[in-house]
């Protein structure tokens, strides 16, 4: 068994919202003063309400957060641990404290080695200054030493590709060689523990990759990672295990897998299933009203995560309400930049008077992921659209697969097909 | 690291903590107030030295006279003081050469109103590099005492070319051996500056107003110190608002060390050495103590 280099213990941090501890000299004083005789906070609000969700220690009153809250949790050496939670979770304020940025409010952190962050690239880069300069001040900010630094050098001048720049003040760099300078010093720290926070967001695929790269080499070196993203790819691919925060408290612990499927369950999913009571009040024209539409990955409820790779099927139920009407219903499919991706339509029909359901499916490993309208069209005749409403349902397909290290953002094209590829080999060269 | 890490670890023991001897950082809501960690500055020496070189070089980049701007700021300074209360207001000088008077006063006092009124911006200016990454925090205003000290040297070069040109031109002036506590002034004058800047810088956390009492407040305090009018020169009734000043017998004495006339008084300095102690060790205690969570109030 590894060793634990990092000891997480009750650790809890909180904030008064609005007052920032009076933010005049006498506010304070008073405070003061009523603390030395044993009387209530006179500045503190009257029966603030106790918020339902965070019923932690204390409660939180309308003026006051607990951003963490009696968190605790260990972290091996040489282990990529993924850090998840929707904003403000408290992600930040957990690596706030891990660098030492602010100090937590109750609670205990034990760490074994040295922690450098990259909570942000480019710390410190002042515009007037070379990029060598600043390549020397930024290492030093982080922690390194001269000596350190100056071996280091080339191999970080190299990795950013600045070069032919390194000389000129870093105001005159492309955003692209500037962050790609501030996160090869950071790369090259090598510290025990490495704070990874978001920077898949930073530069094009081609250094992406290379930054992913860097940060397996980092984990595969026995050093331990701490990485904190959004990008559920990025998280299932790099990390061996993964925790999961929300409002402040640890939720959840285990396998990345489980992890990342219990955060997309706790963004609310209602949307897709769409539901009207009653005819009136319904979506429509005279002869066809929507009573609902659900939405749900193949073989589970509507509150399903939709993955790239399941079918997913959708369900209409409508009331005729007047019979003898040749209608049918067409269903485009846009996704976010309004393209339409695919049309269906059911077959033209003459529906008695009653309540209807019928289904269809789009096969799995289709769509990109992303977030998808339905656009509902009902069409009489076979020819008159009669009724249109141009986002009726929504859905939002997610990729949770692993890959290999590499590209891991999102793969550009409006369909996303998992297609069979056959390669063999026909014949020698010469 | 490892020794002040081992210094924790005797006082708090973690309940089930296997091999806890090892833990190289503990970090705790708070810490005592003497706790101050003035090792880990040594550990980022290298981080001060950057930051000086970043202040020094960059303050005059893109400039056309560039590092001459150290040489016109005192002068235009001292011909206007020269103009105005030397020739105007007839103000006396304790016989000594008008020049020499206003730019040593000048000299020595810009060191200190610098080191006073930029380390006071530490943490609003720096607010941003302090969000994101750690490093002991006393480091930037250290680098502000250091980076001054250098522009200080510079213009004391100019105070000795005039020195040097008035001393010649024998005008009854004459170095005496309080010289030789040049370096004690020095110190003091840093220690004073960067005490109440930073004790400042750390009230000003949560109090902004002071921002724009120090604005002014150093300019109020020049009025305080004999760099316009020699103390000796000042009404009996009025002296000792002067004198309780402790940059007082600083500049006093820098005069005295050069030009021989002025008040040395071993008293006035040692009072000066001990409000320079106090200051410097509260500013340090609370700055310490700020510096843990004044991010959550910025």
């Amino acid at each position: 068994m590894s060793r634990t280099v990092i000891q997480v213990e009750n650790l809890s941090k909180h904030y008064r919202l609005g007052v920032l501890g009076g933010k005049r000299l006498v506010d304070d004083f008073s405070r003061q003063w009523a603390k030395l005789t044993g009387k209530p906070d006179p500045l503190s609000k009257i029966g603030g309400n106790p918020r339902a969700k965070n019923n932690g220690k204390n409660g939180n009153s309308a003026d006051e957060l607990w951003a963490l809250n009696d968190v605790s949790f260990d972290v091996k050496e040489g282990e990529v641990l993924g850090i998840i939670g929707r904003n403000g979770a408290g992600k930040s304020t957990l690596l706030k404290i891990l660098s030492r940025v602010t100090a937590p409010t109750t609670g205990e952190v034990r760490v074994k080695g040295r922690i450098a962050s990259l909570l942000e690239v480019g710390t410190g880069f002042h515009p007037e200054l070379t990029g060598r300069e600043n390549l020397f001040l930024n290492g030093a900010i982080l922690g390194m030493t001269k000596t350190e630094i100056r071996a280091k050098f080339d191999e970080i001048v190299d990795f950013a590709e600045v070069e032919k720049f390194i000389d000129t003040p870093v105001k005159r760099y492309s955003s692209g060689m500037y962050v790609r300078l501030a996160f090869a010093v950071a790369a090259h720290l090598e510290p025990e523990i490495l704070i990874v926070d978001e920077v898949l967001a930073v530069g094009d695929a081609e250094f992406q990759k290379k930054c992913l790269g860097k940060m397996g080499n980092v984990a595969s070196q026995g050093r331990t990672v701490l990485f904190v993203s959004h990008n559920m790819v990025a998280v299932q691919t790099l990390c061996r295990r993964a925790i999961m925060l929300s409002d402040g408290q640890l939720t959840g612990q285990g396998e990345p897998a489980d992890m990342i499927t219990e955060y997309l369950q706790s963004f609310t999913v209602q949307e897709q299933v769409s539901k009207w009571d009653s005819p009136d009040a319904a979506p429509g024209n005279d002869v066809l009203k929507i009573k609902s539409i659900k939405i749900a990955p193949e073989g589970s409820q509507p509150d399903g995560i939709i993955s790239m790779q399941a079918p997913i099927n959708i369900e209409t139920e409508f009331w005729s309400i007047t019979p003898g009407r040749a209608v049918h219903i067409s269903y485009h499919l846009l996704n976010e930049q309004g393209i339409v991706v695919l049309t269906t339509s059911s077959t033209s029909t003459q529906y008695d008077t009653g309540i209807y359901r019928s289904a269809l499916q789009i096969p799995g490993g289709l769509l990109n992921s992303g977030l998808y309208h339905l656009k509902l069209i009902i069409v009489e005749s076979g020819a008159r659209a009669t009724y249109t409403n141009n986002g009726i349902a929504s859905f939002s397909v997610v990729d949770v697969s692993s890959r290999t290290i590499g590209y891991l953002g999102k793969e550009p094209g409006v369909v996303q097909p998992s297609l069979a590829w056959h390669t063999e080999s026909i014949g020698n060269i010469k | 690291m490892e020794e002040m890490a081992e210094i924790k670890m005797e006082n708090h023991q973690p309940k089930g903590a296997n091999n806890s001897e090892d833990w190289t950082l503990v970090i705790r809501p708070k810490s005592g107030w003497f706790d101050l960690h003035l090792s880990d500055l040594w550990r980022y020496r290298d981080l001060i030295i950057m930051f000086v070189r970043r202040d020094f070089f960059s303050l005059y980049k893109q400039t056309i006279l560039g590092p001459l701007w150290f040489f016109i700021q005192p002068l235009l300074t001292t011909l206007t003081f020269t103009v105005i209360f030397g020739n105007i207001a007839k103000l006396d000088t304790d016989g000594m050469p008008k020049v020499l008077f206003y730019l040593s006063g000048i000299t020595a006092w810009n060191y200190f109103s610098d080191c006073l009124m930029k380390t006071s911006e530490t943490f609003n200016v720096n607010a941003s590099i302090f969000g994101k990454v750690f490093f002991p925090r006393l480091v930037v205003p250290l680098s502000v005492v250091i980076s001054n000290l250098i522009k200080f040297g510079i213009q004391l070069l100019l105070f000795l070319a005039f020195y040097l040109y008035f001393l010649l031109g024998d005008n009854n002036i004459h170095p005496t051996s309080a010289i030789l506590l040049l370096p004690v002034l020095l110190l003091m004058m840093a220690a004073l500056g960067l005490g109440t800047g930073i004790l400042v810088s750390s009230l000003t956390t949560k109090y902004r107003d002071l921002r724009f009492l120090v604005q002014f407040g150093t300019q109020l305090l020049m009025y305080t110190t004999p760099v316009i009018f020699p103390l000796s020169k000042l009404p009996e009734q009025y002296k000792w608002i002067m004198a309780a000043n402790p940059m007082t017998p600083i500049i006093e004495t820098f005069r005295y060390a050069f030009l021989g006339t002025g008040t040395f008084s071993w008293g006035l300095l040692g009072y000066s050495a001990a409000v320079t102690v106090i200051i410097f060790a509260v500013g340090i205690v609370l700055f310490n103590r700020v510096q843990k969570t004044f991010m959550d109030t910025v």
